[in-house]
């Protein structure tokens, strides 16, 4: 079996620096999704959602991955979670292939490489910022002890020290989102995954959470992929993939 | 994630969303208590009735007209004081034999008057049947053989008959008759809410004047010890065979009577058990019917649980935890209402309820499985919502 190599770009070079080797290598990925149930006699209904995708996300990059509605950026964000395999095409982790990996494996895999941070903070309700933030820690068998600890210092760093049992609807939107850039963060991942970061928040309390991702990038190298329809948002990374129809578009730097 | 997480996480779920628990688990409280209570009751009757048929006296060997089989229908006796003393002839220095002959009849005195039960004894009734006299004296053979009209009420029957006066030396009169009390018998209590203090003894001769009959209705033979039951038993049944045709009668020990009241009695706590138990499978519906809805509900929190490293099995142990805590916790309620409702039944009815530790130890049992059974299928879908949809589910 010949490697595929990845042909539009190669991350590793560009970005925010940080130590070398790829955190994410998509190598002509696609993604087919069947609509519906297939009748007797008549074609399935297919929808092509990615049509031969491929690029690497370096150590401690930064990367904005943009496209409109429809282009297929929410799933190339499912397949960069983790949460979903491709149908053709490769995906590696720190060199592991997700389509040789199975359904545990693959959560393993979500705990250790990926912060998520969404759109919709995707904080559990009656519970506190602390119990929050210790979430993903529970899944890798952390006490409870422990788990606060961290927990504390993850929400330290993201300046919320002082809302440790807050409950999120005792938060605002910003410090909701912070909540959730430090439960991303508290399992030391090797890259943050943040879906439309800024779509829920005013633009004050966007670039706040802007900033703080970015300074994370920086200080910590961790690798940040942001997927984004906003091209302000994605005018803030050094690298920013266009995608497009499945496709992608093109690639810009700055 | 290990299994005390898991617990841990169900136990936060129940906590934050307590009045759903609640109303979830409802069916399995009352299920639960059902079966305690009921079990109880059951349970409870039981207890009376051996007490009752032990308090009878002990080692004794009981002839009753008919057979004592399950079902059978009530036959007439056609014991007579002749077979008593036949059987007193077979049996004596093994034996003592008492008979009675029973009927209500109303009894006055100058103070009161009521319908009871007369009991026509023989002179050695009280001591066979270990219902001794408190005050006064016992009937003497003389009393019997001559039909002399005396009396020994019952103490119910004596505070009943005489308020406030000391009943001996006094007069009630029977159906017309006027006889003497001699004695008073000690308290007995109540058997099943029924008491036998209410009964006024009397000779069993003077008593078939009384009725206009000749019959006897129960032969009572006491054994000096258990050991000897089996061969005055038989010896008892070779005299009635011979002047009876076989059916017409039963020799019966106390244990056999147990017997066949104890079979009644546990049929009868099973169905009530069983009944019970209905009403607990219903709960445990109704807990995998809001345990889908919770999953559906919680859609979202199972996509993100998943996004962070959940596995398929981690989430599918935390819903199907969190149905068994939640019935495990309808368990301990439905239990202890139980427990408190049998209390009451014991202290407002004739019927005591007694909490037996297998009934409790059961439902609590029975609730927990109902939580595994009905947590199953809801957590097994919980498991396997695809991160993907459950993330985008609205």
């Amino acid at each position: 079996m010949t490697e595929p190599r990845a042909a539009v770009a190669d991350g590793a070079a560009g970005g925010g620096g940080g130590g070398g080797g790829a955190v994410i290598e998509v190598a002509d990925v696609t993604r087919s999704y069947v609509l519906g149930e297939a009748r007797k006699g008549e074609p399935r209904q297919v929808v092509h959602a990615l049509r031969g995708v491929s690029f690497t996300v370096g150590a401690g990059e930064f990367v904005a991955i943009v496209g409109p509605s429809g282009s297929g950026k929410s799933t190339l964000l499912h397949l960069l979670g983790a949460l979903d395999r491709p149908t053709t095409g490769t995906i590696r982790f720190s060199g592991r292939d997700v389509s040789r990996l199975d359904d545990a494996q693959l959560a393993e895999l979500r705990n250790r490489e990926i912060g998520f941070v969404f759109q919709q903070f995707q904080l559990l309700a009656r519970t506190s910022s602390v119990a929050n933030v210790g979430l993903p820690l529970v899944y890798r068998g952390v006490g409870p002890a422990d788990r606060r600890d961290r927990a504390r210092a993850a929400l330290e760093a993201v300046g919320l020290g002082h809302r440790l049992d807050h409950r999120p609807s005792m938060l605002s939107g910003g410090e909701q989102q912070r909540v959730a850039v430090a439960r991303a963060l508290v399992t030391d991942p090797n890259v943050l995954l943040a879906d439309e970061p800024t779509g829920n928040l005013d633009t004050v309390n966007g670039a706040e959470v802007m900033r703080l991702l970015r300074t994370l990038n920086e200080e910590r190298g961790v690798a940040l992929v942001v997927i984004t329809h906003d091209l302000e948002v994605a005018a803030l990374a050094p690298r920013r993939i266009h995608v497009r129809d499945g496709l992608i578009e093109r690639e810009t730097r700055s | 994630m290990n299994l005390r997480e898991a617990f841990r996480v169900a136990a936060t779920a129940i906590a934050a969303n307590r009045l759903r628990a609640g109303l979830t688990v409802l069916g399995v409280v009352i299920g639960v208590m059902s079966v305690v209570l009921l079990v109880a009751v059951g349970n409870g009757a039981r207890e009376e009735v051996t007490a009752g048929v032990e308090g009878l006296g002990s080692n004794l060997l009981l002839v009753v007209p008919g057979s004592l089989d399950f079902g059978a229908a009530p036959s007439r006796s056609r014991f007579t004081l002749d077979d008593v003393e036949e059987l007193e002839r077979a049996v004596r220095g093994d034996g003592d034999v008492a008979a009675n002959v029973t009927s209500g009849e109303f009894v006055r005195s100058a103070d009161g008057e009521s319908f009871t039960s007369i009991l026509g004894v023989t002179a050695g009734y009280n001591a066979v049947t270990s219902r001794p006299v408190e005050r006064g004296e016992e009937f003497r053979q003389t009393d019997v053989v001559t039909g002399r009209r005396v009396a020994i009420v019952g103490a119910e029957a004596a505070t009943g008959l005489f308020p406030g006066r000391d009943p001996i030396g006094r007069t009630v009169t029977i159906a017309g008759l006027r006889f003497r009390v001699v004695g008073v018998l000690e308290r007995q209590g109540a058997t099943l809410g029924v008491s036998r203090d209410t009964e006024v003894l009397v000779p069993i001769t003077a008593a078939q004047r009384l009725f206009g009959t000749r019959r006897v209705d129960t032969i009572v033979v006491s054994a000096p010890s258990t050991d000897v039951l089996p061969t005055l038993s038989r010896r008892v049944e070779q005299v009635f065979a011979e002047r009876f045709e076989p059916g017409t009668f039963s020799v019966l020990t106390q244990d056999q009577i147990l017997g066949v009241l104890g079979d009644v009695l546990d049929t009868l706590t099973l169905v009530l058990a069983a009944i019970a138990g209905i009403s607990l499978l219903v709960g445990g519906v109704g807990v995998s019917n809001i345990m889908l809805v919770s999953v559906q509900e919680r859609t979202r929190e199972i996509g993100l649980r998943k996004a962070l490293g959940a596995r398929t099995r981690d989430v599918t142990l935390q819903f199907l935890l969190e149905a068994v805590v939640l019935c495990g916790i309808g368990g301990v309620v439905g239990i202890a209402l139980g427990i408190g409702l049998s209390a009451v039944a014991t202290a407002l009815s004739p019927l005591p309820a007694v909490v037996t530790g297998w009934s409790v130890a059961l439902a609590f049992g029975v609730s927990v499985t109902v939580g595994v059974v009905f947590g199953v299928f809801p957590a097994r879908r919980a498991g396997r919502l695809d991160p993907v949809t459950a993330l985008r589910y609205e």
